[in-house]
């Protein structure tokens, strides 16, 4: 069984200078300024909030997820991780947990995965990769298809066994987890909240997430 | 082995070029304690690239080795593994850089080591990039060849340092055109303190047909949906059919 890294925050809501809700299969695109901490709330739980993050000074450098978890030297990301770009640059530390696992292997759903997951009939289905789409193409006309990079999924539970192995499991979520992400640098933080209606592992139910961002103390 | 094409790669060593489908691509270490840093792109459509996530969730691993393929992140299948005599390739530890590099294995320059200094998987990346039109933007989350990472129970990443033997080999068979990017730069997690110097051979021959009882097509239900999806671009492209089904 895996160690969580279970961290509590002590901020309160009412301090907050944004909170906002996002609904299943939408997307949510969003600077953070240094020292600013953003806030993901699984509502309902069991939830999946994809999440891409890019150097706010400069945009073609995304999360690297093999550089963040080579440099941690562990494959799951909790309370004390740092998300580095693929550059190397430290975009937040996670400073507060309270699922205690969130994978960054399993990547962001596509149409096209889709096909090759479940079924060629499943092209149709709104997805994460055309949410990310539709916010870059919406935010800033340097983004392309070239910025997508595997990214984070928070409150997903994606375990790998020692022989190799990987699985996708009932989250470890639960209504009102959370994760606190403090920013070291600029950063660009991309969301598409999954609407995956294919996988158990949300019990075929995509719920809302809600965002909330404090300024430096 | 035959080939219609053979290269070298010494220890720091870079190559990319674009290598058409239908063809088994031959990497083989020539000393124990290789690793090749490896990323694949559409060759005629650079925005396709290999995709980790999507290649390791839908066939349920966390390594990769015989009867895997590389997937897209379009969802087609780039590359199948054909033959291994490892058992394990990495695609979850990423590259080396120049400060990692100095920092683990000592300060090297070109003007003290000549061409024996110690160069990065990042850089080698970068360079080839650029020559083939595109930037340090497209990196993504690339293969290590010859390399086993596994992860224990709580998620700790271990490097094995005894797993791969001299002669050991992979053969990638393109299922598709490809540009390949290579960098014989050591695995990040590789906890070797004096810099690995292994050359690797790289052979290229042409493929069987892929036919209906092909190992990677039959390895699971998803591998033959993704060679569906590749089959279907290359009806629309006009392409002449690779597999005998
Ligand atoms: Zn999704």
């Amino acid at each position: 069984m895996a160690v969580f890294n279970r961290v509590e925050s002590s901020r309160k809501i009412e301090n907050a200078i944004y909170d906002e809700t996002v609904l299943a299969g939408d997307g949510w695109m969003h600077e953070l300024k240094p020292g600013q901490t953003l806030r993901i709330i699984d509502v309902e739980g069991n939830q999946a909030a994809d999440t891409l993050f890019f150097d706010a000074e400069n945009p073609e450098d995304h999360y690297s997820a093999v550089s963040t978890i080579a440099n941690q030297g562990n494959i799951y990301l909790s309370t004390g991780t740092v998300l580095l770009s693929q550059s190397g640059k430290e975009l937040v530390k996670i400073v507060a947990d309270t699922c205690g696992r969130h994978d960054t292997l399993g990547g962001a759903c596509s149409a096209q995965s889709n096909t090759v997951r479940y079924a060629h009939d499943t092209l149709p289905m709104h997805n994460c990769r055309d949410t990310f789409m539709l916010q870059l193409s919406k935010y800033d006309s340097r983004y392309t298809k070239r910025d997508l990079a595997p990214n984070v999924n928070f409150f997903m539970n994606v375990p790998v066994t020692p022989s190799g192995g990987l699985t996708f499991n009932d989250g470890v979520s639960a209504p009102g987890y959370y994760v606190e992400m403090e920013a070291i640098n600029p950063t660009l933080v991309l969301i598409s909240n999954c609407p995956q209606l294919n996988n158990p592992c949300n019990d075929y139910n995509p719920t809302p997430i809600r965002l909330v961002i404090w300024d430096s103390l | 082995m035959s080939y219609i094409w053979k290269q070298t790669i010494p220890a720091g060593g870079k190559w990319s070029g674009r290598i058409g489908r239908g063809k088994s691509v031959t990497f083989t270490a020539q000393e124990s304690g290789a690793n090749a840093s490896l990323l694949l792109y559409n060759a005629y459509d650079l925005t396709e690239r290999y995709n980790m996530p999507d290649t390791l969730k839908a066939q349920h691993t966390a390594h990769l080795t015989k009867g895997h393929v590389l997937m897209s992140d379009n969802g087609r299948v780039f590359a199948s593994i054909t033959a291994d005599t490892t058992g394990w390739h990495d695609t979850i530890s990423g590259y080396t850089t120049r400060s990692f590099t100095q920092q683990k294995y000592g300060a090297s320059t070109y003007q003290e080591s000549r061409n024996a200094w110690r160069r990065n998987g990042e850089e080698n990346f970068s360079m080839e990039l650029l020559r083939n039109g595109l930037t340090t933007r497209d990196l993504v989350p690339n293969l290590n060849l010859f390399s086993k990472v596994y992860c224990d129970e709580e998620g700790n990443m271990n490097f094995v340092s005894s797993h791969c033997k001299k002669g050991d080999f992979i053969t990638l068979r393109t299922e598709m055109d490809l540009l390949f990017v290579l960098s014989n730069t050591p695995n990040p997690l590789d906890p070797s303190k004096t810099y690995p110097s292994v050359p690797i051979e790289i052979t290229v021959d042409e493929a069987a047909p892929v036919s209906s009882d092909d190992y990677c097509l039959n390895f699971r239900p998803e591998n033959k949906r993704a060679f569906e999806n590749t089959w279907s671009y290359d009806l629309l492209l006009g392409n002449k059919t690779l597999s005998t089904i």
